[in-house]
């Protein structure tokens, strides 16, 4: 009797790599909800806008490179990235500009490079400092979560704003959008306000900005499911946010009315986000558990200086993005040991 | 590099503190599917094709010619030196072929085996079995008796165990590993050795641990076989064998690896590129351990092993006792045959065996399984999608190496990049495959690149030969010559030194004093006659014939022309 022969091992393999986007996608949906819920229908909108511009660029180069297009679109990375990307934006964004940053996320950071695996950068980050660095004044201005429960805006309205940038009656830019918590308290410290005076105001919750406190624990659920699937270790996001939060803590307790307090950062901007689902991406993060460490802390404490002495409002995209460059060599010096061999420096 | 420094694990922790292997995978065994039935003697088939090589080392040279009659456990194979190990019959027949047939190897190489048709009488050769307490003999008569027997490593390394058990003197051996692991799914036969032979296992570890002179002896045996390992226990206790222990291990693969046996067991780490022997350890294999027993107490060869037949793709599963050279086709009837489910057959376990084309391929001593599966139990990975750096690979890797750093730097066709992230120290378990979920062949590219590797590292041997010749033959041709140039002065220097001293001969030599003074005499006497007017005629000695002759010359001379004729003028 014949037989086909193969390669070692033959066991079924344990996980696919379009199982493990499916379960980060799955793990952001608690947050998502959270979104759509303090911030309206623009959250979805994007999203949608997002996955349609990553797919049809992929198909595109996929097209011009003349591989088939079905595995490529089926291993689900693409629209982690535009889902990453739409929830990073704010929620009113016009069309095109979404658009434009999963474009260049997808054709100038991925597949210029090779496509999934070979890129450098985190496209979605990348995509979202494109459009920071283009459209200051519209990546800015988030609306505010007391305007949607105040002012609801409809599906169809908010699809109006975001197409042609009509506003229903009566309602003005000024009215519907703001700064983000992160911002406010920026600015409000720049006025000399103390940080516990600010803490007083509208927009804020119990631990951070009011509305994105929730959205961080809705995000953080979906981290610790990760965690829990193993599709995440917990060494980056542990590392970022134990970083953060100690530098945080540190300088608020020298000086707590110019300093925001450690679960502030925690829970404002997309610092649990971030932590989860950003920092973590494979493909661009340290691969080494050491390495993984440091990566972690270093954003963490990247996001923290950027943030209190840098000039952007948030500060996770740059920070994630300047550690995806030393990725590559933090790995090189943090190789663990091999069995049967010294540690490296040893004779 | 320096040795580890070795934490003497008599003095240190007790054995039950196991050392938890870092890395490696907790699979599904599927053991029951053949332990469920007891182990079973094979049918004799009609003939035994043996192959003639069945270890590392030199290969073997057929003793019998086509035609004779062999008997069992008759020695019809053999090879000068230590690195090797003499091929049995496995019973009596007629040789009826030495030829070329597929055996079992990864390439589906084929090689000289010698084809015994069996008689079906089943007649033993004279089997020499030891009268003494082998404790009480030296190493070298027992060590001879097991490289007569043929036994080599049974769990597949195919290595002479005698070697083994003869590690030198200044390697200290404290402790003998027994491997009854039997990590790989699937793969029960050492587990229904154990279970039903635990004595015969037991007694050749007692020969083993007197021939290594071993302080201890610890027997390890995964949790998944409580029957094997109270089996060993019962024996070891019976036969009141000293310092020997029976150490029950967590079940995870790959722990029945060597390096990493040692490690769980001891807390040792055989650095790389040493063997066990290095650090005081020597692991052998249960069937191994049993065969030498055979060979010591009986001076019965190793012609037989026990198989596992297992996987959907058989009816029945089970372990038989297998004559070496049965065909793999004529065992399958006895297991129930194929079942339509069979989709692939693999010698050996799911994570480290290799496929087999077909089932035309003889058992060897180190064919530890036979796996028939269907599509569903090991299905194909299908294409395999870039790496996404994910470094699954990194935490199950036994060895801790970094297998997508070495897949990146293969890719990149630079393996002294993977070789500086100790590609080398890779044993090829398969569990960076198993959970890549990118399904990339990680084992198949480790194994190209360490082949490469290899061929490189020939090259380079063979260029810096090649250099050192030419190096030698540049210094040679250069010597060559200077000799030739001294000779030549040597010579140059001898002649003038030859002139010298003959110049110096001459002036007191006799015989050239006398010509010289000849020639002054003829000077002398020339100027004599010229002072006298006389021109020499040399006609004084002339006959008177001759004399008138030329007087008459000179007259008619004379008479023609008062001057001698002139040339011939020029129109």
């Amino acid at each position: 009797m014949q037989f086909p022969t193969r390669t070692s091992p033959y066991t079924a393999r344990l996980y696919r790599v379009n199982q493990t986007m499916g379960w980060v996608l799955l793990a952001l949906l608690p947050g998502i909800g959270a979104m759509w819920f303090y911030f309206g229908w623009g959250v979805v909108i994007n999203i949608a806008l997002a996955s349609a511009t990553v797919l049809a660029c992929e198909a595109w180069v996929m097209h011009l490179r003349k591989r088939p297009v079905g595995p490529v679109l089926g291993d689900l990375s693409a629209l982690v990235t535009a889902v990453l990307l739409a929830i990073s934006v704010p929620p009113l964004l016009p069309w095109w500009m979404t658009v434009l940053g999963s474009a260049f996320a997808i054709l100038l950071v991925k597949q210029v490079y090779g496509g999934l695996g070979y890129n450098a950068f985190n496209p979605a980050m990348a995509g979202y400092v494109f459009l920071l660095i283009s459209y200051p004044v519209e990546m800015t201005a988030w609306i505010p979560p007391s305007v949607i429960q105040e002012n609801p805006l409809t599906l169809l309205d908010t699809l109006r704003i975001i197409f042609f940038g009509t506003l229903p009656a009566g309602l003005s830019w000024d009215a519907i959008t703001m700064a983000t918590p992160q911002d406010l308290v920026r600015s409000e410290l720049e006025l000399k306000q103390t940080f516990s005076e600010i803490q007083q105001g509208p927009l804020w919750g119990g631990l951070g900005g009011r509305g994105w406190e929730w959205v961080g624990l809705w995000f953080l659920l979906g981290g610790l499911l990760l965690l829990y699937k193993r599709v995440i270790r917990w060494y980056i996001p542990l590392s970022m946010l134990g970083s953060l939060f100690l530098l945080a803590t540190l300088f608020h307790l020298i000086d707590p009315d110019l300093y925001p307090s450690g679960t502030f950062h925690l829970f404002t901007g997309a610092t649990i986000l971030g932590a989860f689902f950003i920092a973590t991406d494979p493909v661009t993060a340290c691969t080494t558990k050491r390495g993984q460490l440091l990566f972690g802390a270093s954003i963490g404490m990247l996001i923290y200086v950027i943030r209190t002495w840098g000039g952007y409002p948030d500060a996770v995209a740059f920070a994630v993005l300047l550690l995806n460059m030393a990725a590559p060599t933090i790995d090189h010096y943090t190789q663990p040991r091999v069995f049967g061999h010294q540690r490296k420096g040893e004779l | 590099m320096k040795q580890h420094p070795i934490r003497h694990p008599l003095h240190s922790a007790a054995a039950r503190d196991l050392n938890t292997l870092p890395g490696g995978l907790l699979l599904a065994d599927h053991k029951q599917l053949s332990t469920c039935r007891p182990l079973a003697a094979s049918a004799l088939p009609q003939r035994l094709i043996i192959p003639m090589q069945q270890h590392i080392g030199q290969p073997c040279e057929a003793l019998v010619q086509v035609g004779e009659r062999v008997l069992k456990g008759q020695k019809i194979a053999d090879a000068p030196g230590n690195l090797s190990a003499p091929v049995h019959a496995s019973s009596s027949g007629r040789v009826v072929e030495i030829a070329t047939y597929p055996i079992p190897h990864p390439s589906a190489l084929t090689a000289p085996c010698i084809v015994i048709a069996s008689d079906g009488e089943e007649q033993w050769c004279r089997l020499e079995p030891l009268r003494d307490d082998p404790t009480t003999l030296e190493r070298e008569p027992l060590v001879a008796r097991i490289r007569a027997a043929g036994v080599v490593g049974m769990g597949g390394g195919g290595f002479p165990s005698s070697i083994k058990l003869t590690p030198g003197s200044e390697r200290n051996i404290h402790t003998l590993v027994i491997n009854g692991v039997e990590c790989e799914p699937y793969i029960t036969c050492d587990d229904l050795l154990m279970r039903s032979e635990a004595a015969r296992v037991v007694r050749g570890i007692g020969v083993m641990l007197h021939l290594l002179r071993a302080e201890r002896c610890l027997i390890g045996i995964e949790d998944n076989k409580p029957e094997a390992a109270a089996a060993m226990q019962a024996a070891v206790a019976e036969q009141g064998l000293p310092h020997t222990e029976v150490v029950v291990i967590p079940t995870r693969y790959p722990s029945g690896g060597e390096k990493q046996l040692i490690y769980i067991l001891t807390g040792l780490e055989v650095p790389s590129g040493k063997i066990p022997a290095d650090i005081g350890c020597v692991c052998h294999n249960v069937g191994t351990a049993a065969a030498v027993g055979d060979a010591i107490f009986e001076g019965r060869p190793q012609i037989e092993r026990i198989v596992t037949l297992s996987g959907a793709g058989v009816v029945a599963p089970q372990n038989l006792r297998v004559r070496i050279g049965t065909l793999i086709a004529d065992l399958i009837p006895q297991v129930g045959g194929y079942t339509p489910l069979a989709n692939r057959m693999i010698l050996g376990g799911p994570m480290m065996g290799f496929t087999l084309a077909h089932d035309q391929i003889p058992i060897t001593k180190a064919a530890n399984s036979i796996l028939v599966p269907s599509a569903a139990e090991l299905p194909d990975p299908g294409p395999a999608l870039p790496c996404i750096r994910c470094g699954r690979c990194a935490e199950v890797c036994p060895m801790w190496l970094l297998p997508q750093q070495m897949y990146w730097h293969i890719r990149a066709k630079n393996p002294e990049k993977s070789q500086a992230y100790n590609l080398l120290d890779c044993i090829e378990c398969g569990c960076c495959a198993h959970v890549c979920p990118s399904h990339i062949p990680l084992v198949q590219y480790f194994r190209f690149a360490k082949a490469d590797l290899r061929e490189r590292a020939a090259e380079a041997r063979r260029n810096e030969r090649a250099q050192q010749r030419s190096m030698a033959r540049e210094e040679r041709l250069q010597r060559l010559e200077a000799e030739k140039q001294a000779r030549l002065a040597a010579k140059k220097a001898a002649a003038q030194e030859r002139i010298a001293a003959n110049q110096q001969v001459n002036q007191s030599d006799p015989k050239q004093a006398a010509i010289a003074a000849a020639r002054q005499r003829a000077a002398e006497k020339r100027a004599r006659l010229a002072a006298q007017g006389v021109t020499p005629q040399n006609t004084e000695a002339l006959k008177d014939f001759q004399q008138r002759q030329i007087a008459a010359a000179e007259r008619r001379r004379q008479a023609s022309s008062g001057s001698p004729p002139a040339p011939a003028e020029k129109p």
